[in-house]
């Protein structure tokens, strides 16, 4: 034992350690832990040596490079990849927009894009594609300059959010025959448009089928409860498969294109796990609430609204999150029924004679890909459950 | 607007035969009594009496099965435009202050007036703030209920309340759930609530408060209004058993 001195003030122990320390104590401390570790180490290093060795050495990363925009776009036709910068354009306006009104996470939301388009621009793509970037970033920097403290345009930059929705799809697609069929959507916007959609019709959906759920009326809790559990039990394969064989067969007359099937089906197979998140919030919330809420006078919607759904909703971020994650990764689902989306045009690259044996490099890509979205998102809603103070108040 | 201007002396809540069942359990047997217009009532009575579920059903948070409830001229019944009209004009107390945690003390006062009273949002904390004054507290606006003791969330709860500019406040067991030393304060603000002229009917157990501040106490038993009397006549000499039981019982301690 360390001599202590008693003094009039004792200071709480320090729980610095050094790091040898903290090794001595955490990872060698006994005979068989001394063993474990090696053991470990050496796994660690020739799992390293070998990935590392691979990476920079073996693997072909060259065709990353040449395929960049088939991974992006798919086979999106050339020419009207002007179409797609302007979606992009519309996104820096509001992303700018609105960090210069509220700020905060927004605001490094908005740096952090605008050092994408930088770096983009300073890649070595061709000219004109540098060009574009280099306007993404100015797009951004000015939107961003102009929303400044300009509070009092709050409700006018979120109705903008709402109707950018439909805005992107009527600029991807275009009109008749001059425009870009949905057909040739491919690649990481498709997998994004996938998603995104997915995501904001689901979540409403999920928290209007929550409620349905818990309501006072047999006829609608029974409809909504009958919807979740049949949705719940089918794989989301199977519906995707029956959007794109069924609805055709059951109604011929009926042309809804493809790319709309997918989003209907995704929607629907996510609001009913969405319900079931959102419920779980719902019966957090103490009676009590609803009574005092009653009680001052607030009707239903109000009390919904204002008192019920906020705290419902902030209880269950995480799993909601988690649904979004799940909901964006399972998009690549549609690569079975013939869309191509990140990794359908993973699967089209590797059957490519010119790039052949190079499946590691592509699906790598792939997954980092697809992990960056994800870890984007856990990690916004981290910041977002700090910024609400979840479990603080 | 709701219901029509009393005449000094009319009962602003009348209540006639109300009876209500949990499941096959008869709480309430047929309660027949009103109440004035600046009156103060106390209710009180052993627990599973009645008494709780009696006041809330005075601004339907529950239902009664049979019987009539007149609240400021507007029946009670099933009819969602009464019952909202009807919960403007009756503020609630309850025993676990039910304050929302995700508002600030101050936004959990502005939002009825915001909301009901279609307010604007400086008139409403323009009120708020006098009120919290009020109750002593103003220096707590801005916090969370979370972050305040349990007396002064009783007291925001009583802002609250008195923010929609109710006709009639019911407390509900407003100290039940309170450390001792802090019943004083919030007694207090019901005091001066009462001396406002405030109609008021207190669920309480707070016999000193009852014996002060009562015009009336009335004893629920099983369901029923055993004794219903002047403080004085109460305490001194009531007129049954289970009430000169129950007396003896609270004023031991």
């Amino acid at each position: 034992m360390e001599e202590r001195e008693f003094t009039q003030e004792m200071k709480p122990p320090a729980h610095t350690k050094s790091p040898a320390r903290w090794l001595k104590d955490n990872l060698f401390n006994t005979w068989y832990n001394v063993l474990l570790s090696c053991l470990v180490l050496v796994v660690l290093f020739f799992v390293f040596k070998v990935l590392l060795t691979w990476a920079f050495t073996e693997a072909k990363w060259g065709v990353i490079p040449a395929n960049l925009q088939l991974f992006g776009v798919g086979s999106y036709p050339r020419e009207q990849i002007w179409r797609v910068w302007s979606v992009i354009y519309i996104f820096c306006v509001l992303v700018g927009l609105s960090a210069g009104i509220w700020g905060a996470l927004t605001l490094r939301f908005a740096l952090v894009l605008g050092g994408i388009w930088f770096i983009g621009a300073l890649s070595p793509f061709e000219l004109s594609t540098r060009g574009w970037f280099l306007g993404a970033v100015a797009t951004t920097v000015v939107s961003l300059l102009l929303g400044r403290g300009r509070t009092n345009l709050r409700p006018w930059i979120l109705g903008g959010w709402l109707l950018s929705f439909p805005l992107i799809m009527i600029v991807l697609r275009g009109f008749g025959e001059n425009g870009v069929l949905t057909s040739n959507w491919g690649g990481l916007l498709l997998t994004l448009i996938l998603a995104v959609v997915g995501i904001v019709v689901s979540f409403p959906l999920g928290v209007f089928l929550a409620l349905c759920r818990q309501s006072d009326l047999p006829a609608i809790r029974w409809i909504s409860t009958a919807y979740i559990e049949a949705v719940r039990g089918v794989p989301l394969i199977t519906i995707l498969f029956m959007g794109n064989i069924l609805v055709p067969i059951f109604m011929p007359g009926l042309d809804i294109n493809q790319v709309l099937r997918m989003m209907l089906g995704i929607t629907f197979f996510s609001a009913a796990y969405m319900a079931e998140n959102v419920r779980g919030g719902l019966q957090g919330i103490p009676r009590g609430q609803h009574e005092a809420a009653q009680a001052v006078g607030l009707n239903y919607v109000q009390t919904m609204l204002f008192i019920v759904l906020p705290q419902a909703l902030r209880s269950v971020i995480p799993a909601i999150v988690g649904q979004f994650i799940a909901l964006f990764k399972d998009t690549s689902l549609v690569a079975i029924i013939g869309l191509i989306d990140l990794l359908g045009v993973a699967r089209s690259v590797i059957a490519n004679p010119d790039w052949f044996g190079l499946q590691a490099e592509v699906y790598l890509f792939a997954a980092i890909i697809y992990f960056i979205f994800s870890y984007s998102m856990s990690y916004g809603s981290q910041e977002i459950e700090t910024a609400l103070g979840v479990g603080e108040h | 607007m709701a219901g029509h201007e009393n005449a000094p002396n009319d009962p602003i809540i009348i209540c006639e035969d109300v009876h209500k069942w949990f499941d096959d359990f008869h709480v309430l047997r047929g309660i027949t009594t009103s109440f004035q217009t600046g009156e103060r009532a106390v209710i009180c009575g052993p627990s599973g009496s009645g008494k709780s579920t009696f006041i809330r059903t005075l601004n339907r948070l529950e239902e009664h099965q049979r019987g009539t409830i007149i609240v400021d001229g507007v029946e009670l019944s099933d009819d969602l435009r009464n019952i909202n009209l009807i919960r403007q004009e009756v503020g609630m107390v309850f025993q676990q202050f039910n304050l929302f945690p995700h508002l600030s003390n101050l936004q959990n006062i502005t939002l009825g007036p915001i909301r009901v009273r279609k307010m604007t949002k400086s008139e409403a904390e323009e009120i708020a703030l006098s009120l919290l004054e009020r109750v002593d507290i103003a220096d707590q606006a801005y916090k969370y209920p979370s972050e305040i003791s349990g007396g002064q969330q009783q007291r925001v709860a009583i802002a609250r309340a008195l923010a929609m500019e109710p006709k009639i406040m019911l407390f509900d067991e407003p100290t039940s759930a309170l450390d001792p030393e802090m019943i004083t304060e919030v007694l207090d603000v019901m005091r001066e609530l009462a001396r406002s002229g405030m109609t008021m009917l207190v669920v309480t157990h707070e016999m000193g408060f009852a014996r002060e501040v009562a015009d009336r106490i009335l004893f629920f038993d099983e369901g029923a209004i055993v004794e219903d009397a002047a403080p004085a006549d109460f305490f001194d000499n009531p007129q049954h058993e289970r009430t000169k039981l129950f007396i003896s019982q609270t004023l031991q301690h």
